[in-house]
């Protein structure tokens, strides 16, 4: 029987604060452990705008912003990841469209597309 | 009803008059109006029962569902006022003066016809033996006799039905449903002599006394034992025993009631029947006979709806000036009698000279086949009995010589049998829907010529499979093989990461005891998907399989730990439902739909101290709205503390068992519906379905609790209970089917375990059980045979597999919030877990919240 402990790994190995760049610098959301791949966090910008940072599979971040623009609920972190062709999206939880991780775009319609942000992980300092 | 004389016509100038309103009859006035005549005629009907045209065939259901004599109604609300039919009920025609052209009525009401149409149907033959007009002795023909013989079986503990035909099987049902200890009496030497031969009996005969029915054949009455008060006490049999019995029902055959022909000089057959011709009429060119009083052209009598129909628009055609004749029919039946299934076709009987049987006898599990085929080849007809599946292949082949021997059409499929004969190797003309006479060249041509892709699309296009539905799955069988001999390749597969089905993942994650998503996905997902992220389709099924057999294969029972927290819909996440401004709402368990006044009132408390707007819902439970993910837990630590436990209302799961109050304080209740709707609702609460399941307990055949439109709904009788499964409300409503009837408490619950984890097991991702009892191999007959008659040999499995979630059952919420590891999920920032979310306000409205109208914002700009 496979452990469910050895499919976590990939968030093992981030060890760290994960960080966001907003228009002024590098803002510190979380730990890396509090990332679960597959889900995502939200987290409160200074400027009152919401992100949204996930974790995928393969150990990569990503941020873009929370307010899902078809309803204006603050629900994308809330969303399940998937991968079409190679790139990684969150399908919203309330109507299901599918926004791109890497930069925002709605897959399910051109002319929508929600805030992507830098995300990095800086090691925990000792 | 006034006596007059109405010898005088009216402004229409011609006079149909017809004698006998019942199936037959009303479908004669259904092709007169089709046809204009109603516009053009006066039409006079004169009907001799109480009520108008009602389904005789399915009397039976007024027991075995429930039906109210309203509900057998043939005749559209307003169609005799539309069509300006006069409607005489319970006045039968006494007299016909062939002379003078008129018709009599028993209230002296006279008619004068241009033209007479008789359709007085048939009357039960009640052999000639002393005491047959006892107290207790009845026939089984019209709703009256039900009535009569549901009255008199309230105070009687047995009964015994004269003739084991057709019509006498039906009776010992309904006896059966009434409670009685029943018995069937058969001259012949086997049930159902006209239609099945000898093997065929003993088949049916085990499958009858397996349902409780005690059958004697070969043996006559003698006569009728009677009481000193005057009602029936038994019966004595041709060979000196007696049967004690507190009523009888004669259903010996039924003889063509000619009585009115013959008293004005119609000429009638030797053994009755009103002799016509091919245009159903008789010698008087102004008089028609139709139906079962009517001797057809072939020399028959034909005690068969279909045929009467035929007539019935026979008689419409040849009055209405068009062509038309009836020549005689085919006598194929197929149906279901007291739960065993029947079928015979063509020569049934081998009365072709030279022809010779093939047959295929399994008596241990009442499966009996037989076909007969001519000295050339040639199928010619056959009977099935216990197992029918083939009806629907080998009806249409008759006439023709099968592409496979004969021998490997009987033998059951995988004893041996090398060929499975399939659709594909009919001719185009064969008649796959008899219903709506498709052949297959027709369902053929939907597919090439007409885009039809899906069974759907064909029943659209050509009516095929949309009345009784039993072709449907050789329609199924026949556009996947058009499809794919025309190039087009069907992908079955859940979604761009499995190429495989929900059922084909279900047995691989069963058989192989794959506890986690990844496993599954890089070991048999699509190539090029494995490694990947999936997608929200695959997730959530796969979810749904491991948390359905989590005990089995290992996984967590909870579904919030490890890799399964990120599978699950955003629902199942939080443990609640999302609503559209991104709050949630909680849904307690109240099983059953019975709670105390405390529970009632620490509801009230809760919701009143969070703010929540609180709403009953349809399944007799309370929905709390407007919980912020960070309130879910604190709502919940009060909620568990006061004894509820999560209602999964936000799973793919066991939603709610409804119940009317039942026996306890109905004064029509017969069961404790509420006990037993408890009971299932807290054996079943948090099983994982493909779709949600929802159910229902009626403590009477009234029905309350509306358990017909449920995924399985339990409705009791006096002897138990009826389930019945995939029933729907919503957009595509579906009445239930009845899966099996007069169950104890111990034999429903083993049937309800084997078809939901059945359902489990082959349904599609968010398929409810209506569509899925649709859309799978065989239907209603399949499922049946697999979880009643166990065809697959899995049902030890099925209920070990029940017996393992009910035992590992665990409250969701209360294991949340006693771990804190879980309970750091439920905040709306991660970065500012003391902050709600901003976006999720509320405005009043008649006193309580609703979500603020959020304006949106679609322009967002990209930034980096």
């Amino acid at each position: 029987m496979t452990a469910t402990t050895d499919l976590s790994s990939p968030a093992t190995a981030l060890r760290g604060t994960v960080e966001l760049r907003t228009a002024d610098g590098w803002l510190a959301v979380c730990s890396a452990e509090e990332l679960l791949p597959g889900r995502g966090v939200a987290a409160l910008l200074p400027d009152g705008r919401q992100a949204a940072l996930f974790l995928d599979r393969s150990g990569r971040l990503y941020a873009i912003g929370n307010v899902d623009p078809f309803t204006g609920a603050g629900v994308l972190s809330h969303g399940l990841l998937g991968t079409v062709q190679d790139r990684t999206y969150v399908a919203s939880p309330l109507l299901k469209q599918r926004f791109d991780l890497a930069d925002g775009r709605c897959l399910d319609d051109d002319t929508v597309a929600v805030a992507s942000y830098p995300v990095r992980v800086e090691p925990a300092r000792a | 009803m006034a006596v007059t004389t109405a010898t005088s016509r009216n402004t229409r100038d011609n006079t149909i008059v017809l004698v006998g309103h019942g199936m037959v009859g009303q479908r004669f006035l259904e092709a007169l109006a089709d046809r204009g005549v109603t516009e053009r005629a006066r039409v006079v009907v004169l009907c001799e029962e109480p009520r108008p045209a009602y389904d005789r065939v399915h009397l039976t259901s007024y027991f075995s569902e429930g039906a109210s004599p309203e509900d057998l109604s043939m005749v559209e609300d307003g169609f005799m006022a539309r069509h300006g039919i006069e409607l005489h009920v319970g006045d039968p025609a006494v007299a016909v003066d062939r002379e003078s052209c008129t018709v009599t009525a028993r209230s002296g009401l006279t008619v004068g016809y241009d033209t007479l149409v008789l359709a007085t149907g048939s009357y039960p033959f009640v052999p000639p033996v002393p005491g047959k007009d006892a107290d207790g002795c009845f026939v089984y023909r019209t709703i009256e006799d039900l009535l009569a013989i549901e009255a008199y079986a309230q105070g009687v503990s047995s009964g015994a039905v004269v003739g084991g035909g057709l019509l006498g099987l039906e009776a010992a049902g309904a006896l059966r449903g009434l409670g009685l200890d029943t018995h069937v009496v058969e001259f012949a030497p086997r049930l159902m002599p006209v239609q099945v031969d000898e093997g065929g009996g003993q088949a049916l005969r085990r499958s009858v006394e397996g349902l409780g029915v005690t059958v004697h054949t070969g043996v006559g009455t003698q006569e009728i034992a009677v009481g000193d008060d005057g009602r029936v006490s038994g019966m004595a049999l041709s060979d000196g025993s007696v049967l004690p019995t507190g009523m009888v029902v004669f259903s010996a055959g039924v003889r063509p009631r000619d009585d009115l022909a013959r008293d004005c000089g119609l000429p009638v057959g030797e053994r009755g029947g009103i002799v016509v011709d091919e245009q159903c009429r008789t010698q008087d060119p102004a008089v028609f006979a139709i139906g079962e009083c009517a001797l057809a052209s072939d020399g028959r009598v034909y005690g068969l709806v279909a045929p009467g129909n035929e007539m019935a628009e026979t008689a419409a055609r040849t009055i209405a000036g068009d062509a038309g004749s009836f020549t005689g029919a085919d006598l194929s039946t197929k149906l279901k009698l007291l739960g065993v299934d029947v079928a015979s076709f063509g020569d049934a009987h081998g009365t072709t000279d030279g022809c010779l049987d093939v047959r295929y006898s399994d008596a241990r599990s009442g499966i009996y086949r037989k076909l007969v085929v001519g000295s050339d080849g040639t199928l010619l007809g056959g009977i099935l009995v216990g197992d029918v599946e083939s009806y629907g292949v080998l009806r249409p082949l008759t006439g023709s010589v099968p592409p496979v021997a004969p021998e490997h059409l009987v033998l059951p499929a995988g004893a041996g049998a090398p060929v499975t004969l399939g659709p594909t190797a009919l001719p185009d003309e064969a008649v796959i829907c008899s219903c709506n006479n498709v052949t297959k060249g027709a369902i053929r041509g939907a597919v090439t010529d007409h885009d039809c892709t899906s069974v759907p699309d064909v029943k659209k296009c050509t009516k095929a499979g949309s009345s009784c539905g039993s072709c449907v799955k050789v329609l199924g069988q026949l556009v996947t093989a058009e499809l794919e001999a025309g190039g087009v390749e069907v992908d079955k597969g859940l979604c761009p990461h499995f190429a495989q089905t929900r059922a084909e993942l279900y047995e691989i994650v069963l058989a192989l005891r794959i506890s986690s998503y990844r496993e599954l996905l890089d070991a048999h997902g699509r190539e090029g998907a494995r490694g990947t992220d999936g997608c929200e389709v695959c997730k959530p099924a796969v979810a749904s399989i491991l948390a359905s057999l989590a005990a089995t294969v290992g996984a967590s029972v909870h579904v919030l730990d490890g890799e399964q927290a990120a599978l699950q819909d955003t629902n199942d996440h939080f443990l609640a439902n999302m609503q559209k401004n991104g709050s949630y709402s909680i849904v307690p368990r109240i099983p059953g739909g019975e709670i105390t006044p405390e529970r009632l009132i620490v509801i009230g408390e809760v919701a009143r101290d969070f703010g929540l707007y609180t709403k009953i819902t349809g399944g007799q439970r309370i929905d709390l709205f407007g919980a912020r993910v960070e309130q879910l837990p604190l709502i919940w630590t009060r909620l568990v503390d006061a004894g509820f436990e999560s209602g999964h209302a936000y799973g793919k799961a066991l939603r709610t068992v409804k119940s009317c109050v039942g026996q306890t304080w109905c004064r029509y209740g017969v069961q404790d519906s509420v006990r037993m709707a408890i009971d299932l609702e807290l054996r079943y609460r948090g099983l994982r379905s493909p779709h949600k399941l929802k159910s229902a307990v009626s403590g009477c055949a009234r029905e309350c609790a509306e358990a017909q439109s449920k995924d399985f709904g339990v409705i009791a009788t006096a002897n138990g209970w009826n389930l019945y499964v995939g029933g729907n409300g919503g957009a595509t409503p579906r009445h239930a089917d009845l899966l099996a009837q007069d169950l104890s408490d111990a034999e429903l619950v083993r049937l309800i375990d084997r078809f939901l984890m059945f359902y489990i097991r082959t349904a599609e991702p968010l398929e409810r059980t209506s569509v899925w009892l649709q859309r799978i191999a065989g239907g209603l007959d399949h499922v049946r045979d697999v979880v009643v008659h166990d065809s697959l040999g899995i049902c030890d499995e099925l209920e070990a597999l029940m017996a393992a979630h009910v035992a590992g059952y665990r409250d969701e919420w209360a294991d949340t919030i006693n771990d804190p590891e879980r309970l750091s999920r439920f905040v709306s920032f991660v970065n500012a877990p003391d902050t709600p979310d901003p976006t999720v306000r509320f405005v009043p409205e008649r006193g309580q919240i609703k979500p603020e109208p959020i304006l949106l914002a679609l322009t967002e700009t990209v930034t980096a």
